[in-house]
């Protein structure tokens, strides 16, 4: 499969009163032609900063100061902000968390769809307006002439998603990122807007990248999940692997922390302690002070990733005893 | 037939489009109408600027042609209803020109004070690097008293009409400037810029189709209430002598002219003065009654 996005060894840093502070610690990870990739992480684990570092919209004291980012071959770490913007809303589009907020208030629906047209294509006014409508009902709108004419106080707010989304896609990008787009709406309207995603992207063959905290959302979209902890990528594999084969404890903290409704008796268990802050000095594996099975070795040196199978990595020291076990195990048979 | 159908929708859609923009004008329209205040300093203006632009059928003479044989008429005058200064002059008339003179430099000021207090509270608002030279340089703005600050500046430019306007605009700056910042600061936080950010919008389309459009409200304000100062400015300066010069028909320089002959021709002062109040007032109030009809969170309609 062709590799859209790739990200190598990126470190994102923000300068405050303390000094530069990363926020994202040597992420890397792919993401391929018509491939949906979960990021997900407590919240401030970095994983919008990772997003943002891809738009090139990282705020202003924020700056992207080792790595490399490829998009379609392409090294978009240096280019210049008037090159990021062609390729911003053009080939990478970005869906955002609050529909409510999204939008534009003082315009309508048909304005602030037509406006990615304005800027990346050269369409008439005629032509823009049937693509409006033709988008709008790709999202699966009805009426779609009417809404063009609406204020998004007019509209729900799955409604209001329909339309980001519609935005989103104007230009049809191959590079689709959403920042926990059905965190603000409610369950129902959450399988749609997510049925409608999975749906586009087998239409136009897009890459998604999304982020969420939901790993029910996980589980019904993704083709490959990204854990992150505190801005590193502590477990990466197929959705199946991750979930039924979890390897990094923090990712068991994870699954063992979401609610079952099925089982009356089942207590949740939540990760103890807290996410460290960004200027907090943690030697050795950044999880050691909340994992239940942190050994000495993990206080000292940062674990590498360990491979577990093709595609399933996991950053954690465990793994190496498992290796090694395999290893003399099959050596010894 | 299909042509005639098609014709019929795209008239509706049209008619549909139209309604649409007009309902959010209508509905601050019924909102101000509702306060009785403002009603009153909306006929004021109404009149002020009928008159302003057919002076010349409203004025029964010409305001600077004079008569030396009627000079000092009493008010209810055969033939000048509000009487006539030393030299003869009708009153009326120049007081019908003087709303012309008031209007116009009122509107010019405040015109070029909203184009520059935008431009630079757009900028400061939007770029955090550019935000403490302007800022500083609006607080050294801020620093003059008002009337001190045009002053000078006529000083340096000597007197006309033109100058004043000049003058009063660069005073209205500082004000706007900060009205504006104040705005955009609040509204680039908003996701939607960020939304368009993503999109890969410019700066200058963000802030200028994007930005601009959501702090309208608080500009309008401003503006309607500096047209009251601007128009008492423009009087005071006139009145200092700084402004219009005679024979000009201004309202500042005829208070002036009329102090002379304040226990002989008390007209002479108190009716131009009588003017200058009622369209001050006129434009606060309006300007008061369109800040609370602009503002949503204010529902005068349950």
């Amino acid at each position: 499969m062709e590799t859209l996005l790739d990200v190598n060894n990126l470190v994102t840093s923000f300068r405050t009163a303390d000094g530069k502070l990363p926020a994202v610690r040597g992420v890397s990870f792919s993401v391929n032609k018509g491939e949906t990739l979960c990021i997900v992480g407590e919240s401030g684990c970095g994983k919008s900063i990772t997003t943002l570092s891809v738009m090139g919209l990282l705020p202003d004291n924020g700056e992207i100061t080792e790595g490399s980012i490829y998009f379609q071959g392409e090294e978009l770490t240096k280019k210049s902000d008037d090159q990021m913007r062609k390729h911003r809303g053009n080939d990478i589009s970005m869906i955002f968390q609050e529909p409510m907020t999204a939008l534009n208030p003082v315009f309508t629906v048909g304005y602030q769809i037509k406006e990615p047209l304005n800027l990346h294509t050269k369409l008439g006014k005629k032509e823009k307006k049937i693509r409006a409508i033709e988008l709008l009902s790709q999202v699966g709108l009805s009426n779609p002439e009417k809404v063009l004419k609406k204020y998004p106080h007019e509209l729900s707010g799955g409604m209001r998603q329909r339309v980001m989304i519609a935005i989103a896609l104007a230009c049809n990008p191959s590079l689709l990122i959403a920042d926990e787009p059905t965190t603000a709406l409610d369950v129902t309207i959450q399988a749609q807007i997510l049925d409608l995603m999975d749906d586009l992207k087998d239409d136009l063959g897009m890459g998604v990248m999304m982020v969420t905290h939901d790993m029910g959302v996980v589980a019904e979209v993704a083709d490959r999940v990204m854990v992150m902890y505190a801005g590193h990528v502590v477990e990466t594999g197929k959705v199946e692997e991750i979930f039924k084969r979890p390897q990094h404890p923090y990712t068991k903290g994870l699954l063992a922390s979401v609610p079952n409704v099925d089982d009356e008796g089942h207590r949740l268990e939540a990760i103890p302690g807290s996410l460290p802050n960004l200027n907090e000095k943690i030697t050795g594996c950044r999880f050691h002070p909340r994992c239940p099975f942190a050994m000495d070795k993990c206080k000292v040196d940062a674990p590498p990733h360990f491979r577990i199978s093709d595609k399933h990595q996991s950053k954690c020291w465990l793994h190496e005893e498992v290796d090694s076990h395999e290893y003399q195990h099959k050596a010894y048979s | 037939m299909a042509d005639s159908n098609t014709l019929t929708s795209e008239q509706v859609y049209a008619n549909k489009k139209e309604s649409k923009k007009e309902k959010m004008i209508v509905k601050t329209a019924k909102r101000l109408l509702k306060n009785k205040l403002a009603v009153f300093g909306l006929i004021i203006i109404i009149i002020q600027v009928i008159l302003a632009v057919f002076a010349p059928l409203f004025a029964t003479y010409d305001p600077i042609k004079q008569d030396l044989t009627n000079a000092e008429l009493g008010i209810g005058s055969d033939g000048h209803w509000l009487g006539t200064d030393n030299y003869g002059r009708d009153v009326w008339s120049r007081i019908v020109f003087g709303a012309r003179i008031s209007l116009l430099v009122g509107i010019g000021s405040v015109g070029l004070g909203l184009l520059g207090g935008i431009a630079l509270g757009l900028v400061s608002g939007y770029f955090k690097k550019l935000d403490g030279i302007i800022m500083r340089f609006v607080d050294l703005l801020f620093a003059f008293p008002g009337i001190l600050l045009a002053m000078l500046i006529i000083a340096m430019l000597g007197t006309s009409l033109v100058n004043v306007v000049i003058a009063i605009s660069i005073w209205s700056i500082p004000t706007c400037a900060r009205i504006v910042r104040g705005s955009v600061l609040s509204i680039k936080k908003q996701e939607y810029i960020l939304a368009m950010k993503s999109l890969g919008a410019s700066n200058f389309r963000i802030l200028v189709k994007h930005v601009l459009p959501n702090c309208t409200a608080p500009i309008i304000v401003f503006a309607t209430m500096r047209m009251a100062t601007a128009i008492l400015s423009t009087a005071a300066l006139s009145f200092l002598g700084l402004g219009a010069q005679p024979p000009t028909a201004e309202w500042g320089a005829m208070i002036a002219a009329g102090q002379d002959f304040m226990f002989t021709s008390p007209h002479l002062t108190i009716v131009p003065g009588i003017a200058i109040m009622l369209v001050v007032f006129a434009f606060n109030v309006v300007g008061d009654g369109l800040r609370d009809a602009l503002d949503p969170n204010m529902d005068l309609d349950q």
